[in-house]
């Protein structure tokens, strides 16, 4: 908060209890109030539009969920019916195996090249990196999904077969399919997760930059002249003061990831089941799983649908409320914007 | 030589001596700098990184596939680059180097795919995109086969601009008010709002399509598919980006401009309204035009609200409209070599219109920061003097 802003004493003049100012203005005039009523009324009304959204998508998803009950959390078939055994398990599983993948690829290489445009970047080229960050952020995510279903999905089937046939012993690298077949690789979570990445990438490296570019002078300074070199410095002053900013932008990333449509709709191939695999074919997103299902759905299905967003709305809320809890909470957040 | 000699040259415009003598301008030390050797000795692990991996992976024929290939030779690449730098200047300079390059590479790693995605999509798409009729001409009829010079995406261009246009209209006021009362009334929810503002630009965008879906389209309103649904759910997902932007930017107004407002007697909401903003003003045009930039590409929550026609349909309040998100969506996944030309064409556009905003909108905040802060002092000082003759 601005601390030097005459304005803001203003204010508080008028609360009662404790030391207070004189009141030197008169009472505000009612065009002052209207204005001030308004301003309010534009800041309290996105209170009332999320309240709004959770209200109703509870609403619409009610019938569904009441056919379903608490099974609604634990099935894992799609197959949406009237008897109820229906579940969002495994979108959920998939949706935060998508975005664990995601972050696992964005997060080294996030911090990386933040660390790279806070510390050895020269001065030059600097700015121009960072508005091509901003640039990427600014591209749509369906231009990322074509790109990853038509460019990176052919250059990726390799590498998958590779991890299958050396690291296949890892749960998480097993494949049911043949693996000198390269479609078995084709449309799974693990490539999925890996455009989803892209999208993360831009945010996070964003978030983690403004942090790393305020760890304070004199402590760097401190640093390198007691003889450190960059990385030493780095990582006595740096990484430790933008601990929190870091896992704040990382969890920022992690709301992005779960969120994600439209490229995972495009790559995966649907699948409704808890696999350990993150190579084989087929897979689910709850907000993929909508984009696909949408056309074909009608009835008790489309409540199911935005029976599945409730969740994901709900997760992604807490991740997102919890991230920037972090991020105001760290020393480095002082005047961080998300 | 006399005292009355320096007296004088003192008085003439000519600079004393001493400054003559002055040596040249020193150059900086940047010890850290990367040296001509250093650059070779980069370039030079480089090269026969690949080559040893070339000679193992080819000539032996251990692995297969280029992007293992590339890889391998990255980590020889650390390794043998390491291992040099550690022989010449030991093991805590070669670790600081690593470090470098390392980071170095991961910066490489984010900008790669953003270059080989405009390539790519520059590739696929220019092509159709060259087609007047592409602008002119609905996909009304479009056959699978249809050549390049028949069909087109004008039905999706017009929705998408009705819709981002209705979009605007809603979310701006609502969205630089919003900052408004974050920056300049701070009530006592200000905190809050401020979180919640933070939470609603992380709802994925799916779920503000799910949330006027079941309100608009089906729920208590009822209307049915049209585009202007799909403009209430992209003025949900701009209003955040426009209100935290615009927040960063009346937080840049400098706290004189209010002051000053305020001495001269303007009461609050004049203060705001003819002094805080108009200093804002390419700032706060910058909060619209990112906020368009997100929404004109959004595809999700059109999927649910405007539902997608190949038809034109002019009137964004009934009926059914398409946009060029949904078009690409829709197109990319017909099996026709044609269609999907179309559907690349449709995102080479839409690429290159987030290319143009954000251009602008760097122009209009970044380009010379020093002019602008001038230029926007200079405006807000005209705001002021119309304040006070009103």
């Amino acid at each position: 908060m601005a601390v030097a802003d005459l304005t803001d004493a203003e204010p508080d003049a008028g609360t009662p209890g404790g030391d207070q100012p004189r009141a030197v203005a008169a009472r505000r005039s009612l065009a002052d109030r209207v204005y001030r009523g308004l301003a309010t009324a534009a800041g309290i009304s996105t209170f009332v539009v999320m309240g709004l959204i959770g209200l109703f998508l509870a609403v619409q998803a009610w019938p569904a969920l009441k056919v379903s009950g608490w099974g609604f959390l634990t099935e894992q078939s799609w197959t949406v019916n009237d008897k109820g055994d229906f579940g969002v398990a495994a979108l959920l599983f998939g949706t935060i195996v998508i975005a664990l993948i995601a972050l696992a690829i964005a997060i080294p290489i996030a911090i990386g090249a933040a660390l790279y445009l806070t510390e050895y970047a020269p001065r030059r080229v600097r700015r121009p990196l960072v508005s091509l960050i901003d640039l990427m952020a600014a591209i749509p995510s369906l231009v990322f999904g074509l790109w990853g279903l038509f460019f990176l999905q052919p250059q990726m089937l390799g590498l998958s077969q590779w991890l299958a046939n050396h690291l296949g012993f890892l749960p998480i690298f097993q494949v049911s399919g043949p693996t000198e077949n390269p479609s078995t690789f084709a449309a799974s979570p693990f490539i999925a997760g890996t455009v989803v990445a892209l999208m993360v990438l831009p945010i996070a490296t964003s978030v983690i930059r403004e942090v790393f570019s305020q760890a304070p002078p004199v402590e760097r300074e401190g640093a390198l002249a007691l003889g450190a070199t960059r990385f030493t410095m780095i990582r006595a002053v740096v990484l430790p003061f933008g601990r929190g900013g870091m896992v704040g932008g990382i969890m920022l990333g992690l709301g992005r990831a779960l969120g994600e449509t439209i490229a995972v709709a495009l790559i995966i191939s649907p699948l409704f089941e808890i696999r350990r695999g993150i190579l084989d074919t087929g897979g689910a997103s709850i907000a993929g799983n909508i984009a696909q299902k949408y056309g074909e759905a009608s009835g008790l299905s489309l409540n199911a649908l935005v029976a599945s967003g409730l969740v994901l709305f709900v997760v992604t809320l807490a991740v997102n409320l919890v991230a920037s809890f972090i991020v105001s909470r760290s020393r480095s957040s002082a005047g961080v914007e998300l | 030589m006399t005292v009355v000699d320096v007296a004088v040259a003192e008085t003439t415009t000519e600079p004393p001596e001493v400054i003559r003598v002055l040596p040249q301008p020193q150059r900086l030390l940047r010890p850290g700098a990367a040296k001509p050797a250093d650059v070779a000795l980069l370039v030079a692990s480089a090269v026969s990184a690949i080559s040893l991996v070339w000679i193992i992976y080819y000539r032996l024929s251990l692995l297969e596939g280029a992007l293992g290939f590339w890889l391998c030779s990255y980590i020889a690449f650390l390794v043998i680059h390491g291992l040099v730098v550690q022989a010449r200047d030991g093991g805590r300079a070669a670790r600081d180097r690593l470090a470098a390059v390392i980071t170095g590479s991961a910066a490489l790693a984010l900008l790669t795919p953003l270059v080989l995605v405009v390539f790519f999509v520059f590739v696929k798409g220019f092509r159709a995109l060259l087609r007047i009729n592409f602008f002119t001409d609905d996909a009304a009829l479009l056959s699978a086969d249809a050549p390049r010079n028949v069909g087109g995406a004008k039905a999706a261009l017009l929705g998408t601009l009705q819709q981002v246009a209705l979009a605007v209209v809603l979310s701006v006021p609502l969205g630089v008010l919003c900052a408004v009362y974050l920056h300049e009334v701070r009530g006592r929810a200000t905190r809050w709002v401020r979180t919640v503002v933070d939470a609603m630009s992380g709802t994925p965008s799916i779920v503000a399509g799910l949330f006027i879906y079941s309100v608009v389209v089906v729920g208590p309103l009822g209307w049915g598919y049209s585009g202007f649904a799909g403009a209430l759910a992209l003025s949900v997902l701009m209003l955040p980006t426009v209100t935290r932007t615009s927040e960063v930017v009346l937080r840049l107004v400098p706290g004189g401009v209010r002051e000053a407002a305020l001495a001269l007697g303007a009461p609050e909401w004049r203060c705001t309204t003819q002094a805080v903003l108009p200093t804002a003003r390419s700032g706060l045009v910058t909060a619209i035009i990112l906020g368009v930039a997100r929404a004109v590409g959004e595809t999700a929550p059109l999927i649910l609200t405007i539902f997608g026609t190949q038809y034109v349909n002019t009137n964004p309040f009934q009926g059914a409209q398409s946009a060029l998100p949904l078009y690409v969506y829709q197109f990319i996944r017909q099996p026709s070599d044609q269609l999907i030309e179309r559907a690349w064409a449709g995102a080479l556009l839409l690429m290159l219109v987030v290319l143009v905003l954000f251009v602008i909108a760097r122009v209009l905040s970044r380009s010379k920061p020093e002019r602008a802060a001038l230029r926007d002092a200079r405006r807000g000082e005209r705001a002021l003097r119309r304040t006070t003759v009103a």
